[in-house]
């Protein structure tokens, strides 16, 4: 800090720090010698017998004053306060806040060194690192996935074994990494095809027929023509998704916007946007890597 | 010599010496601030807020996030491991005021930009426990029903343009797009746009 404008601030906090620790102590020492008669009154008298003294400053408390001035000076020579002068130790905020950051990355790096030498398997097998995972997804995943992993509308469910990009070890690894874009365009980017609001209703009546849900069959024949022709591209002809899109398997019975005729209908009708940001900057290599052993962990296929 | 006895007769004298005495501390450590680089000067690739994100601020203000969200990271690991790198000066220098905060009920949001998706903001305002059960933050359904343009946005041309004298480096043009900017936006919308803003400049940096 400290980098004035020009070098008249410097000197301006030096002489103002160094001219009130002097005044201090000038103050301190023509007050003791000023000469005071023991006994004697300022002359003021209230209340028929109560008097003001003028009496000197115990020794012992003008000797705590001394001390606060000796104290300044030395604080002053050994740490940051004189405009530019760094101190003797060179103290700054920041250098402490670096020092405390190496001394934790020295001591936990060769944990995560050793995590990252092994697979996603032996991780979420070891007992400590999955310890660790916990931690680190309490901190930084919950706020979306809930602190259960459980997920909620629009938020995926981590333990239920469905997975929208994949559940392998690499395909966790790349979502946490480098983050997914999710994106249902309205009516699969083909109006037309689906045939406006009374199509949707029928092709979300087709979907629902997928997973075996209560559904209108006579809707659901005509929902099944447009399915194919403006849903399958992502979703597949059987329904089924596609990892490498995140397009959702839609026959499994795990509904990320719900599952009602209304959800479905508004998720055809106005699409869906939805973000995992990318964590590989913030957290790098070693965190990514136990966060990803936890999370497959987590679910039906991570404990096989 | 002169002794406190004179003084304590003569006011005059009294108040000249008080006011020195109290100055002292706000000469030292106030007024440099405003002639320092780092207190003064935007860090690199800081923007000043645009016209959406200026309303959105302003919803901020209103609903006193500020009472439970601080703004400023501190440089202490336990902060930077969590939120992300240090707030630093130079990051606040077009905030007038800045948000910095005292209180942190909740967590701070100096570098929430872009660390959740635009979807989950809207789920976490409208019904905070619809993705975090365990939060205890307030729910903010009527942002969702109020157009900016009528309330925050009303006077957005006279905020950017008072912003602009105190040093905020707004263009004409700014201010003349700021009303078609900000549209038929949301509360809501601002609000996130602010919030998706926020702490940018010193993203993944750490």
């Amino acid at each position: 800090m400290s980098d004035f404008v020009n070098e008249f601030w410097n000197w301006f906090v030096i002489l103002t720090v160094l001219g009130g620790i002097v005044g201090c102590a000038v103050l301190l020492w023509v007050q003791s010698k000023a000469t005071f008669t023991a006994g004697k009154t300022c002359g003021h008298v209230w209340d028929e017998t109560l008097e003001e003294y003028n009496n000197p400053m115990p020794k012992w408390w003008s000797w705590l004053f001394y001390i606060t001035v000796v104290f300044s000076l030395v604080y002053l020579v050994l740490y940051p306060g004189l405009g530019r002068f760094p101190g003797v130790f060179g103290w700054t905020s920041v250098g402490q806040h670096k020092a405390e950051v190496e001394k934790v990355d020295a001591a936990i790096k060769p944990l995560f060194d050793k995590y990252l030498q092994m697979d996603l398997n032996a991780v979420a097998a070891d007992k400590d690192a999955m310890e660790m995972g916990k931690r680190l997804f309490l901190t930084y995943c919950m706020q979306c996935h809930g602190s259960d992993a459980r997920g909620s509308k629009g938020f995926p469910n981590l333990t239920d074994g469905d997975w929208l990009y994949g559940g392998e070890p690499e395909q966790i690894i790349e979502t946490i990494a480098n983050g997914r874009n999710g994106i249902m365009p309205p009516y699969g980017g083909n109006e037309e095809a689906v045939g406006g609001p009374s199509g949707a209703k029928e092709v979300a009546h087709y979907v629902r027929s997928l997973s075996g849900l209560a559904h209108d069959s006579l809707l659901a024949t005509k929902g099944k023509e447009k399915f194919e022709a403006a849903c399958v591209a992502c979703h597949g002809p059987d329904g089924t998704g596609m990892h490498a899109l995140g397009a959702p398997n839609l026959t499994d019975k795990v509904w990320l916007y719900g599952s009602s005729e209304a959800a479905i209908v508004e998720t055809i009708t106005k699409g869906r946007q939805n973000k995992m940001p990318a964590w590989k900057d913030f957290l790098g290599d070693g965190k990514v890597h136990v966060l990803s052993a936890y999370v497959f962990g987590l679910s039906a296929g991570g404990k096989q | 010599m002169i002794t406190h006895d004179k003084i304590e007769r003569n006011l005059g004298l009294m108040i000249v010496l008080t006011l020195l005495v109290v100055s002292v501390g706000g000469l030292v450590e106030i007024v440099p601030l405003f002639f320092q680089k780092s207190t003064t000067e935007p860090v690199p690739g800081l923007k000043p807020y645009d016209a959406v994100q200026l309303a959105g601020r302003d919803v901020y203000l209103r609903e006193g996030c500020y009472n439970c969200h601080s703004q400023m990271i501190r440089p202490f690991r336990a902060e930077t491991e969590r939120y992300g790198h240090y707030s630093v000066a130079g990051e606040f220098v077009y905030d007038h005021p800045f948000q910095w905060g005292s209180k942190r009920t909740g967590p701070d949001l100096h570098r929430v930009g872009g660390r959740y998706s635009d979807e989950w903001h809207i789920a976490h305002l409208m019904q905070p426990r619809d993705v975090v059960p365990e939060s205890n933050m307030p729910a903010y359904p009527w942002l969702a029903e109020r157009a900016a343009k009528n309330t925050v946005g009303a006077d957005i041309e006279a905020k950017m343009k008072a912003l602009s004298r105190v040093g905020v480096p707004y263009t004409e043009e700014d201010m003349k797009g700021a009303k078609a900017a900000i549209g038929d936006m949301t509360e809501l919308d601002v609000l996130i746009a602010y919030l998706q803003g926020l702490g940018t400049a010193l993203k993944d940096v750490k």
